[in-house]
């Protein structure tokens, strides 16, 4: 059904003029020139402002009422109480030092080895095409996937990775019931899944910087991880700010991977490991009747995406000069 | 790879170029060729990066029983097709279905985005028109936007249009995607010369009609990188699918979550069902994977 749609609206446009007329007429051809761009344009505007642009201010409407997701008679404007509601919430707070504290132990590691990976891959190999095949390939495994196949690696009675630490003497990790260890867990699955494709992402970058730069520097004695901190690091700013903001902003939404490690939205028997998306789902689709304060939760999510990125666009734009 | 480095003047074996002609030739081969560490190091993270799924396979083609072996088991076994007809069977998960589902809203996302982003991004690459270049950088600011935030208003129209629980919901809002039209304009940019625009225009070609014959062949190899990692994301999308449809009536992944929380004890079952739902992806990328490395790197660079 949404094939026949899909032609129909893109070969609406012109219609009379596709005909095998030699010569549109000059009028016509005016019209084709100047509107008909416009038209092919349309379509990504017209679907994106409805079902992606409106929502999210959509979402700031919503906070600001007392919301019946099924039940549109329940509904009344509320102001800011809901957000009042929230700051004294500790679920809510909980939930923000998790999504925080996740973020980080993820992100960081995995920046790094992406960064040493790309410097590795960025010279004279055999097999290069296997290389980055291999490690991109966890990126193509589904994050239900994910979230199923490292929950039972990182069970805790019979799991391969308890089993592999019990070989250096290691007693089982409960990875599930405590607090750091559930955020090791499910920092590994994103950075399982996220390591290669950035990887790739700086390796591209990598090869775009001028050869005799490196050439020079190996001239002047400079060994490989000196090159990679004084000339491979500052010509990747631009790259490493790109992907630290994006890393930031799909990993402030983490969701998937915690939700199928727990099981539900709660994340952990004591919400140990629920992220402030899971709190949101819980609090604004699950439970159809807080909707608004659970798009409350998504304006403060908002908030923390903002602020976030832009400390970090500081910050890697100040360290790396 | 469309831009792998230049590589070094000589052979990249180790050993066999010990007699350097000059200095700069014999520091600049030292530089990039890579130390037996260098392959242990890649060894060792595709090792890791397989292993996962190397895990699936192996407890997917066992009987329940083996997951509880210690050492843990490292060989496949012969119980596949039982365990997948137990999930096939599942109550509650619907996973037939929700591979038909899961194909449907794939190709159709696929088809749409493609066809949306190819038409846009010949508009914004090759067509002259006010306001094209502040359009374009809206078009590149939303792919900023987190829409997850959207999450709740987005079910709560659906709801209003009585398309909860209906494929439709999956498939209309993702129907063109920003990085599409953006993937196909910086495509365009290049491969297709402006001289063969004008001259199918002398020719008394209309728009659409050089969109149709002269632009879309020109573009088939980056559309067909942009057909796949669309119909990749949309085959592995959860969020809002697992938020707006049924167990009756999901996505492969979504009846994946939902085989994982009533069958957690079954893990053979849980696993012969993943295993189906991620390995075609797995084939298809190891069939296409240069061209999908390509597209990424070359997306990387150009962004």
């Amino acid at each position: 059904m949404s094939l026949s749609a899909t032609t129909a609206t893109s070969d609406a446009p012109p219609p009379g003029q596709a005909q095998d007329k030699p010569r549109p007429s000059g009028r016509l051809q005016f019209l084709d020139l100047k509107a008909s761009p416009y038209l092919y344009i349309a379509p990504f505007f017209v679907i994106f402002g409805a079902f992606g642009l409106y929502p999210m201010f959509r979402t700031a409407w919503m906070s600001l009422h007392d919301w019946n997701l099924i039940a549109p008679e329940r509904r009344s404007f509320v102001g800011l109480d809901n957000y009042a509601a929230l700051l004294k919430d500790d679920y809510f707070w909980n939930s923000v030092f998790n999504t925080v504290g996740i973020f980080l132990l993820a992100t960081i590691p995995q920046l790094v080895l992406a960064l040493a990976l790309a410097h590795t891959l960025n010279r004279g190999l055999r097999w290069r095409t296997f290389f980055r095949m291999s490690i991109l390939v966890p990126n193509v495994t589904s994050v239900a996937a994910v979230g199923i196949v490292f929950g039972t690696l990182f069970q805790r009675d019979f799991g391969v990775i308890n089993w592999a630490l019990s070989l250096v003497g290691v007693d089982p990790v409960d990875w599930r019931n405590e607090t750091w260890a559930s955020w090791v867990a499910i920092a590994t699955m994103v950075d399982w899944r996220w390591t290669g494709y950035n990887t790739l992402i700086f390796l591209a970058a990598m090869q775009a910087i001028p050869r005799d730069l490196f050439e020079s520097a190996a001239l002047d004695g400079a060994g490989h991880w000196r090159q990679l901190w004084k000339i491979t690091l500052p010509m990747l700013r631009p790259t490493l700010i790109f992907v630290v903001i994006v890393s930031t902003i799909g990993g402030l939404q983490l969701f998937t991977e915690p939700l199928i490690f727990a099981g539900d939205s709660q994340g952990g028997n004591v919400r140990q490991f629920q992220t402030v998306a899971m709190y949101m789902f819980e609090k604004g689709i699950e439970t159809t009747t807080t909707a608004g304060y659970g798009a409350a939760v998504a304006g403060m999510l908002f908030l923390m995406i903002l602020i976030v990125s832009g400390v970090n666009f500081l910050l890697v734009r100040r360290s790396v000069r | 790879m469309q831009s792998a480095p230049p590589r070094p003047p000589t052979t990249l074996r180790p050993g066999a170029t010990r007699q350097p002609t000059g200095r700069h030739p014999s520091a600049a081969r030292r530089l990039w060729s890579a130390s037996p560490l260098t392959y242990f190091a890649l060894v060792f993270a595709v090792l890791l990066s397989i292993y996962p799924l190397y895990y699936m396979l192996v407890i997917a083609t066992r009987s329940l029983d083996s997951i509880n072996n210690t050492p843990p088991p490292f060989t496949p076994g012969g119980a596949f097709g039982d365990n997948l007809t137990r999930a096939v069977n599942a109550k509650d998960a619907n996973f037939l279905i929700g591979l038909r589902n899961s194909f449907i809203v794939s190709t159709a996302v696929t088809v749409s985005v493609v066809l949306f982003g190819s038409l846009a991004g010949f508009a914004f690459a090759k067509l002259r028109f006010k306001g094209r270049n502040a359009l374009l950088l809206i078009l590149l600011v939303t792919m900023m936007v987190p829409t997850q935030l959207g999450l709740i208003p987005l079910w709560d129209m659906m709801f209003t249009l009585g398309w909860d629980g209906d494929l439709k919901a999956v498939i209309v809002p993702f129907l063109v995607s920003a990085f599409g039209v953006f993937m196909m304009r910086q495509y365009a940019a290049q491969a297709v010369p402006d001289e063969l625009i004008e001259a199918a225009r002398v020719d008394g070609c209309s728009t659409l009609r050089i969109y149709w014959h002269v632009v879309l062949p020109a573009l088939r190899p980056a559309a067909a990188v942009l057909g796949l990692l669309t119909f990749m994301e949309h085959w592995n999308s959860f969020l809002w699918p697992y938020a707006i449809l049924t167990p009756d009536n999901p996505t492969v992944q979504v009846s994946l979550a939902f085989l994982s929380y009533a069958y957690y004890i079954d893990y053979s079952l849980v696993f012969a069902a993943t295993a189906v739902a991620t390995l075609p992806l797995v084939l298809v990328f190891v069939l296409f994977g240069r061209q999908i490395i390509g597209g990424i790197m070359e997306g990387a660079v150009k962004a």
